[in-house]
């Protein structure tokens, strides 16, 4: 088995679910959950594909995917913050109206191709021994785009005003808008945000890691798994990153693990019946499972978890938490 | 915060009996008419698309048949949800179980587990419907005793069990049940199908290629037993107060864990059942594509249904059309755009259920 090439596409298909947990985090910090992940990374997958596909401009196709990311999850913003609604029901709901408006609009698009993300090495990171080949070097520049993310995020979330604001929106809105910060422009704003962050990582699959529409398994339940991973990740935007790389290289190693006829010195049952490929396959969704009661055990032994007004709605004058 | 437009919101408890049903109804023929307009955006023309929809589904007795034989698996599944739903336990598994369902159904004629020469028909499919819900239920269990003991979110939970439960059902039907390499089983035998009209077209040839099966029958039944529960007895008042108000519960010394298992396990087996139906009824044959998404379109008829098991029964033979229409319709993913509309506005409705709107002069702010 090629590990570097197992680790290297780990890391490009990780990268994905690394940007949509990103944004999901953002997005319930504020106390707003939005379940519809998988529809807008969908709608986002689509339109990035149709746009680069139409104009032969990749980048305008990712600016499509964001808007679209960003445009659809306002529909949620509006059904949760305003009108109170249940944010279970308006995300399932959300992902249903993302998958749909995909299906619809990017009718005839599967088997097309179309411009992808260009690939490059970074200079002198790329030479270091073993790290270098696997997250340096001709990857596509989303990749990059994840490594920074991922600081930048989090030092907003935790060293900024904005971000103080943020955190104080999803723990306490009450004492929030004592303070004078406006409850409903921040969920709006990290609602929407949250949203462009799930149409770019649609569009990292269908202009980037898996070039193409294949109508809804384009995605299939990577918005799920993503959700998964922000709780999986006590929302922390560096543990989402190891967790989306993580769950990349596990995947990409259930793949190949079919190839070697030996394994480990013993017959490979993987490589003698082919069949058990789909107990390979459903290794992202147990993973996802056992990742989720680990991540419980963990969260009540250390007391840090999802933040305390996540999911109720606020509304002034009633009495907050 | 300042409220820019001229309205007033304010909270109400008192709703008008006739109100939910107003918006229900108006929220689908929005959703139509949100549709259409997509649809001639992407360039098909809505009345045509519409009008065949509509002859497609109840153009005629026949495809009226179809379209109760694609409500029914809906009306089992959004019963289960709507069981579900009303204790505020998001069972999105109910695709995961329905396939569980039709394994397990499936296994009395694959494994044999009886002997199918000469157990009698009826016995042969009691055991398949007892055994889908069998399966189904305990494949909710894991979802139920994940978020009862560990409160972890189960529509996550659900969601990946899905995804694990379509797997294997690949691995039997693409292996040890695949009928010559095919990614199917072999037809089961008659004595393993859900009696249907067609069976009849000697006695009335008016039924003769008519699909429907007794399945419709189970689903029947079963709302009537879900209504049971929730109205009329002392188990489905602790459900609806759990739901309500899970503190006041818990203070009234009701068993929250308990009925967070019990009642993802009874949704769970209505959505096995569900699957039951499908293969002894319908396809004969456990394959790959035996579900169209009824585990999430159920979700949707529950709740447009507002969790009433006999508004469940309408809705379903609604969302059963949509089915049946949207099999040869392009573009193919209008029955999940027009689904995912209506949800929305369902959704969004609701506010008018629970708030009484005004509207206001703005007060003119004198100057000075």
């Amino acid at each position: 088995m090629n590990w570097t090439e197992i680790f290297r596409s780990g890391i490009s298909t990780g990268t994905v679910l690394l940007i949509a947990a990103i944004g999901e985090i953002l997005t319930e910090r504020s106390g707003i959950q939005n379940l519809g992940v998988e529809g807008m990374m969908l709608l986002g997958a689509m339109a990035g594909f149709r746009v680069a596909f139409n104009t032969g401009n990749v980048w305008l196709g990712l600016l499509a995917a964001i808007a679209a990311g960003g445009i659809l999850s306002l529909a949620h913003a509006v059904v949760t913050i305003h009108f109170q609604a249940d944010q279970t029901v308006s995300g399932l709901s959300l992902t249903f109206l993302g998958t749909g408006l995909a299906l619809v609009l990017g009718e005839g698009l599967t088997g097309q191709t179309g411009p992808v993300i260009p690939r490059a090495s970074i200079p002198l990171l790329s030479q270091i021994p073993y790290l270098g080949p696997v997250a340096f070097a001709d990857h596509n520049l989303l990749v990059y785009f994840g490594y920074l993310l991922v600081p930048v995020v989090a030092y907003f979330i935790n060293k900024t005003r904005p971000g103080l604001h943020l955190r104080a929106v999803g723990e306490n809105p009450a004492a929030a808008d004592t303070l004078g910060v406006n409850i409903y422009r921040t969920r709006y704003l990290y609602t929407f945000i949250g949203g462009c962050f799930a149409g770019l990582a649609g569009a990292a699959i269908s202009v980037a890691i898996a070039p193409g529409w294949n109508s809804n398994l384009t995605v299939n339940g990577q918005g799920w798994i993503a959700v998964a991973l922000v709780i999986f990740a006590h929302w922390n935007p560096w543990r989402a990153a190891m967790g989306g790389y993580l769950f990349g290289i596990l995947r990409r190693l259930a793949l190949d693990i079919q190839g070697p006829a030996l394994l480990l010195g013993v017959a490979n049952p993987f490589f003698y019946n082919t069949n058990l490929v789909f107990f390979l396959q459903m290794t992202p969704y147990i993973l996802t499972v056992i990742a989720l009661i680990w991540g419980s055990s963990a969260a009540r032994k250390k007391r840090i978890g999802a933040p305390a007004a996540l999911g109720t709605p606020y509304q002034r004058g009633e009495r907050g938490l | 915060m300042k409220i820019p437009y001229p309205v007033l919101i304010k909270r109400t408890e008192d709703t008008a009996k006739w109100l939910p049903i107003v918006t229900s109804v108006g929220a689908v023929l929005l959703a139509f008419i949100i549709s259409a307009i997509i649809l001639a955006a992407t360039g098909a023309d809505p009345f045509k698309v519409y009008s065949y929809l509509y002859k497609a589904s109840f153009g005629s007795w026949g495809a009226f048949s179809d379209v109760i034989v694609k409500a029914t698996p809906l009306l089992l599944i959004g019963l289960g949800c709507s069981l579900a739903f009303r204790m505020r336990l998001w069972n999105i598994g109910a695709e995961g179980q329905f396939f569980v369902g039709a394994f397990f159904a499936s296994a009395v004629v694959m494994v044999p587990l009886v002997n199918l020469d000469t157990t009698p028909r009826w016995a042969i499919v009691s055991l398949m419907a007892a055994l889908g819900m069998l399966g189904g239920s305990l494949y909710a269990f894991i979802a139920g005793f994940l978020k009862a003991k560990l409160n972890i979110n189960e529509i996550i939970i659900t969601l990946m069990l899905n995804y694990i439960a379509v797997l294997w059902n690949n691995y039997w039907i693409f292996g040890k049940w695949s009928e010559a390499g095919f990614q199917m089983t072999k037809t089961f035998p008659k004595v393993a199908w859900l009696p249907r009209l067609a069976d009849y077209a000697k006695q009335v040839p008016a039924f003769s290629g008519m699909t429907l099966h007794v399945g419709i029958l189970f689903g029947l039944i079963a709302a009537v037993i879900v209504y049971l529960i929730v109205y009329r007895s002392k188990w489905g008042y602790k459900i609806t107060l759990i739901g309500d108000n899970r503190r006041a519960a818990r203070y009234a010394g009701i068993n929250i864990t308990a009925n967070t298992i019990l009642v993802f396990m009874v949704s769970g087996a209505l959505a096995g059942l569900a699957g039951m139906t499908e293969v002894s009824g319908v396809v004969h044959r456990l394959q790959e594509r035996i579900s169209t998404s009824y585990g999430f379109s159920g979700v949707i008829v529950a709740w447009l249904a507002k969790l009433h098991p006999f508004a469940v029964i309408v809705v379903s033979i609604l969302f059963g059309a949509l089915l049946v229409a949207s099999r040869e319709i392009q573009p193919s993913g209008l029955s999940f755009l027009i689904q995912g509309i209506t949800l929305f506005l369902v959704i969004s409705s609701d506010v008018l259920l629970k708030y009484e709107i005004k509207w206001v002069r703005p007060a003119k702010e004198t100057a000075q």
